[in-house]
């Protein structure tokens, strides 16, 4: 170590104290992103409209991330707790719709009380009363959930709650196997509506069924269309209530400081249950959608995602909305290149690697704030 | 005439001292030195950065600009634990002690820097291990014998009333042997009496231990009643330093501390 | 199942719990004679229940001796994640990604011996040999250069294990041949694929893949705990996974054909014996009460406690976390050799992420900071539900697995409800208890001149 002299100047350090040898680690991540980039960028040049194909697939499963993401994000800024029954929340919602549709047909109710309704409009408002109901009933659900397994343990060491949340998120997962109440198997989703796919060639057209398609085009349904806006129209939803509300306030005011909000007025057990709610409502919608767009469900369907949303939670910066949606879209670009240029197997393998090494990068996540501890 | 100390070396040397949080300075150009055996009051309104200096000195904030030599040797960059067991000892503004942990344990672990054995030997439970524990042992329940606190050492430390904490966590600073000690804070909800004792134990400590003391205050009867030298900070900045009384008739101190219409009339 | 198979059951359970009381117990009592005594009386009991036949079979069947072989390795499991979240406070989900290392390292190494190549003996133990030796000389260099990021730190053991594996595996393809003659094949062994030099191999199978687990903890460890406990626990979380991902494509991504990838490993020798079962349950408790027990152990728990006031007090905080997901890694290693070695087969499903919660569910059970309860827990947790409710619940047919999969979380609700410290909170039992250090009758004076003034209740002087 050096002898310092007492000068009456005082030399400026910039980033703090001496690193050595940082070049080593930068240049490693480097290695890694220019690997990466290497591999995206020669097999677009190869197949380009492969490398559309991709990137669609990959913002859809990333839409899917998104819905669910945002109740882990919400959730965890205001209770700092891992709900890991969030995902089976999602499951519950393709169920829901399933159920809608196969026992009940809810999705043309419409035609049946309006006789003469065009079927477009049917269509559409069938297909929003599904979604609606499954919303209900997942909001229904975690509100229930947080009452009854979370609330008693709010004082309780944080590990008793969590193992609460993976209490419910097994119960949840395994009641719906039993014989009796349904099945372990993987169950075909009919859609309530029609699928309709576009393919891109001279611009956008739309297929027509038993027309082949000309040449190697890149295509997409109109579930990715609803996709987009959907999760769009919740993300301004979801700002404007956070931002612009009463509600959002008190819901800010409590992740913040919950002490100090209950002392200004504010009921935090409503906040809380409320931003469970609103959580389990889009994960509900997200449910009803996946179930769409990928045709069949299974009662351990929310575990991966489930998991991945949290990623994409955490890789945003955990407790940032915009963040959430960004992790997201993040998650499903990488897992989709991954499971096209790498290897299927590899995908989950990546999202968990993409975690890892966020957080060693930027443990906040991108939207984060550092949390400083005070001595 | 005077008489040359026996250690002209001063234990601190802080200058030109910075620290941003984002835009947020908190403290600016902090300059002080310490000599050995000194006991030195640092004060000032609350937010005016006095704990973010102890945080800096003992490293657990990483200063954006400026120097501290620890015993003429630079500390900056070392990580907290180094800095501790090159001796400088602190206490916390709301005591940090190990809750769950007997008051023996919270001393005990003061001693694992120099415990002479490694967990090798623990595992092993060769007699190296058993010598070393049980000296170790000894050394800590004399220790807080000095303090009076043996009778209590099996209590778990969040069982302890708040005096009693206190008075733990300064016995188990000073059993990191240091040579500098910082306390923050240390009067922080107590009585009068207690205050009184306290005071006592500071200068107890100082003498038997030949250490040096600095310490944050806001109680001005501790303060003004055992620190020989005062420095005043605001804002993150020094304004005045001087002994007790000449802080006390201190126009910007006043000011400070109770605004600008209080300078006047003093 | 009749109620006598029902009565036995809870007999089983009961006198299980007890044998482990009486175990710990005797452990306890200062007296080296009646400790060795304990010991071969404890490991004396069970060999005779095992071996001795009432009316034609044994009373401990080999149902049983499955479920003790099961909860002996899902102790040391548990009682690794006990010292890294319950006495370290790191909350992490990454056992069970360190115990199907374990068990695949193990049982890649027996296997491949009995099956007539060595190579995997001695890549993995010089492999492990040579890792070992090149973190303990990189970490003499990189601290005495102080201010290394950790990413660089992390970016040079890497490489350095990388060159360290492929120089094992040179070591390997050069002696094997030497060996593999004298191995024979799984049908007819040859000299050193039998009896004691068998038994050899088995024991430094288990420690190599246990020390391997360690050293991958090591490297995964020390970029990791540098965050937040939650965010560990997440990062472990994504580990688990991964090595599940690995392990499902062992013979695509890896190169271990006889892995099988998800379809499993099967024809691993079935070496485990109530022997080493019982040697290393002992090892592994005791190894870890003399941590916990000691100076290192104190700092482990004030990190625990309060990480700015231990780096107050001169602990090196990230050592110290670092050692303990290590040793936790160590005991969840051996804890998934011993496994491997008494089902003889390993499917990656075995340690998805799903099953992975099973040691924190042990450990939370028990009680999060007592060792006793994490024993006590695990032998009642596979004693009683995969024994006597699996019965129980077999009699509903074929959706028995499942109906435990929602007993399990409804159990758990409640005991968190009820009672969130865990059965036995932070309660040991005899040789685990906390040494008990009483006040000093004071021989000399401490404080020669003034009483400490803590103690002049009269005021000023």
């Amino acid at each position: 170590m050096q002898k310092a002299s007492v000068s009456t100047t005082a030399p400026t350090l910039a980033h703090g104290p001496k690193t050595r040898l940082a070049w080593v680690g930068q240049g490693f991540l480097l290695i890694l992103a220019v690997l990466a980039l290497y591999i995206v960028v020669r097999n677009l040049i190869q197949d380009p409209v492969q490398f559309g194909q991709i990137i669609i697939g990959g913002l859809q499963l990333g839409f899917v991330y998104a819905l669910i993401a945002l109740g882990y994000t919400m959730v965890y800024g205001i209770v700092k707790l891992i709900n890991f029954a969030h995902g089976d929340v999602f499951m519950v919602g393709a169920f829901v719709s399933f159920f809608s549709v196969t026992k009940f047909n809810l999705e043309s109710w419409p035609a049946v009380v309006f006789p003469g309704l065009p079927a477009a409009v049917v269509v559409v408002i069938g297909t929003l009363t599904v979604i609606l109901l499954s919303m209900i009933v997942c909001t229904v659900l975690a509100i229930t959930i947080e009452r009854v397994a979370y609330k008693p343990l709010r004082d309780a060491p944080r590990i008793a709650a969590l193992i609460t949340a993976i209490g419910v998120s097994f119960f949840l997962e395994y009641f719906g196997a039993l014989k009796f109440v349904f099945t372990p198997e993987f169950i075909p989703y009919p859609s309530p509506f029609t699928v309709v796919t576009f393919y891109i060639n001279n611009g956008i057209q739309m297929m027509v069924p038993g027309k082949p398609l000309p040449g190697h085009v890149v295509t997409f349904t109109s579930i990715f269309v609803i996709f987009i806006v959907a999760t769009l129209l919740v993300q301004f939803l979801l700002q404007y209530l956070v931002h612009r509300t009463k509600i959002g306030i008190a819901m800010r005011a409590t992740s913040f400081d919950k002490p100090a909000a209950r002392l200004m007025g504010i009921n935090v057990d409503q906040v809380i249950s409320f931003t469970f709610a609103v959580g389990a409502a889009f994960a509900g919608l997200g449910g009803v959608l996946y179930a769409i767009a990928y045709s069949s469900i299974w009662t351990q369907l929310g575990i991966l995602p489930g998991l991945k949303a949290f990623v994409a939670a955490v890789v945003g910066g955990i407790g940032s909305i915009p963040g959430a949606f960004v992790g997201a879209l993040i998650m499903g670009l990488a897992e989709n290149l991954t499971m096209g240029y790498i290897s299927t197997p590899m995908r989950d393998a990546v999202a968990f690697t993409i975690l890892i090494l966020v957080l060693l990068i930027r443990p906040t996540g991108l939207f984060g704030e550092p949390e400083k501890e005070k001595a | 005439m005077e008489t040359t100390p026996i250690q002209t070396e001063p234990v601190l040397t802080i200058t030109g001292l910075t620290k941003f949080f984002g835009g947020l300075r908190a403290v600016h150009n902090f300059d002080l030195t310490i000599q050995p055996g000194q006991l030195l009051g640092l004060i000032g309104p609350n937010g005016a950065g006095k704990t973010t200096i102890f945080n800096m000195i003992t490293g657990l904030y990483v200063p954006s600009g400026g120097e501290i030599c620890f015993l003429g040797e630079t500390i900056l960059g070392q990580e907290p634990f180094e800095i501790t067991r090159a001796g400088i000892g602190r206490t916390f503004q709301n005591i940090r002690l190990f809750p769950n942990l007997s008051v023996l344990d919270n001393v005990r672990i003061a001693y694992h820097p120099r415990a002479g054995y490694s967990m090798f030997d623990a595992i092993f439970r060769n007699s190296k291990y058993e010598a070393k524990e049980r000296e170790l042992t000894e050394q800590a329940q004399d220790f807080l014998a000095i303090f009076n606190l043996e009778n209590i050492q099996n209590e778990l430390a969040k069982n302890l009333p708040y005096g009693e904490q206190r008075r733990v966590e300064i016995a188990r600073a000073l059993a990191c042997n240091p040579q500098l000690l910082l306390l923050d804070e240390p009067a922080a909800g107590m009585n009068p009496r207690e205050i009184v004792q306290l005071m006592e134990l500071i200068h107890f400590v100082r003498d038997r231990f030949k250490l040096t003391i600095l310490l944050i205050e806001h109680q001005m009867r501790v303060v003004m009643g055992i620190c020989e030298h005062i420095t005043v900070m605001d804002f993150g900045e020094v304004i005045a330093r001087g002994t007790p009384k000449e802080i006390q008739d201190n126009p910007k101190v006043i000011e400070a501390y109770l605004g600008k219409g209080a300078a006047h009339a003093a | 199942m009749g109620l006598i198979d029902i009565f036995t059951s809870l007999v089983k359970i009961i006198a299980v719990l007890a044998y482990v009381y009486g175990l710990l117990w005797v452990l306890g009592k200062s007296s080296r004679w009646v400790k060795i005594a304990g010991i071969l009386v404890a490991f004396g009991i069970i060999q005779l229940v095992i071996t001795v036949n009432i009316g034609g079979s044994p009373i401990f069947n080999g149902f049983d001796l499955g479920l003790l072989f099961q909860a002996c390795s899902m102790t040391m499991v548990a009682l690794g994640l006990n010292l890294i979240y319950g006495f370290n406070g790191q909350f992490s989900l990454g056992q069970y990604g360190f115990y199907g290392i374990g068990a695949y390292t193990a049982a890649d190494i027996t296997y491949r011996w009995i099956n007539g190549d060595a190579r995997g003996l001695i890549v993995v133990l010089s492999g492990v040999i040579i890792v070992g030796l090149m973190i303990f000389g990189l970490r003499q260099i990189i601290h005495r250069y102080r201010g290394i990021p950790v990413l660089t730190q992390f970016t040079l053991y890497l490489v350095g294990t990388i060159l360290a594996g492929i120089v094992a595996v040179y070591i390997g393809r050069g002696i094997a041949p030497a060996i593999n003659p004298l191995l024979g094949t799984n049908l007819v062994p040859g000299a050193l694929a039998q009896g004691i030099p068998l038994q050899v191999v088995f024991f430094l199978a288990i420690i190599c893949a246990g020390v391997f687990a360690a050293e991958t903890s090591f490297l995964f460890g020390l970029p990791v705990l540098t965050l937040g406990s939650d965010y560990f626990g997440i990062a472990t979380l994504g580990f688990t996974i991964v090595v599940n991902t690995l392990m499902l494509n062992s013979d695509t991504i890896l190169p271990f054909p006889e892995m099988k990838g998800g379809r499993g490993m099967i024809g691993i020798p079935k070496l485990t014996t109530w022997f080493w079962a019982f040697v290393f349950l002992v090892l592994v408790i005791v190894v870890m009460r003399n941590i916990i027990r000691s100076s290192s152990g104190r700092t482990i728990m004030s990190v625990r406690e309060d990480e700015v006031a231990a780096r107050a007090m001169g602990v090196d905080v990230a050592d110290t976390k670092l050692i303990s997901f290590m040793v936790g890694s160590l005991f969840a290693g051996i804890g998934g050799a011993i496994y491997a070695h008494y089902i003889g087969f390993l499917s990656p499903n075995t340690f998805n992420f799903l099953l992975s919660f099973n040691p924190l569910i042990i450990v939370v059970f028990g009680g999060l900071g007592s060792m006793s309860g994490t024993i006590a827990a695990t032998f009642g947790w596979t004693f009683f539900l995969e024994g006597l409710l699996r019965n129980l619940l077999g009699t509903m047919g074929t959706d028995a697995p499942t109906w435990r999969y929602v007993l399990y979380p409804v159990t758990l609700l409640v005991v968190m409800l009820i009672r969130p410290q865990g059965l036995l909170g932070t309660t040991e039992w005899g040789f685990l208890k906390d040494i008990l250090i009483k006040p000093r009758v004071k021989p000399q004076v401490a404080a020669p001149g003034p009483i400490a003034p803590a103690e002049s209740q009269q005021g000023l002087d």
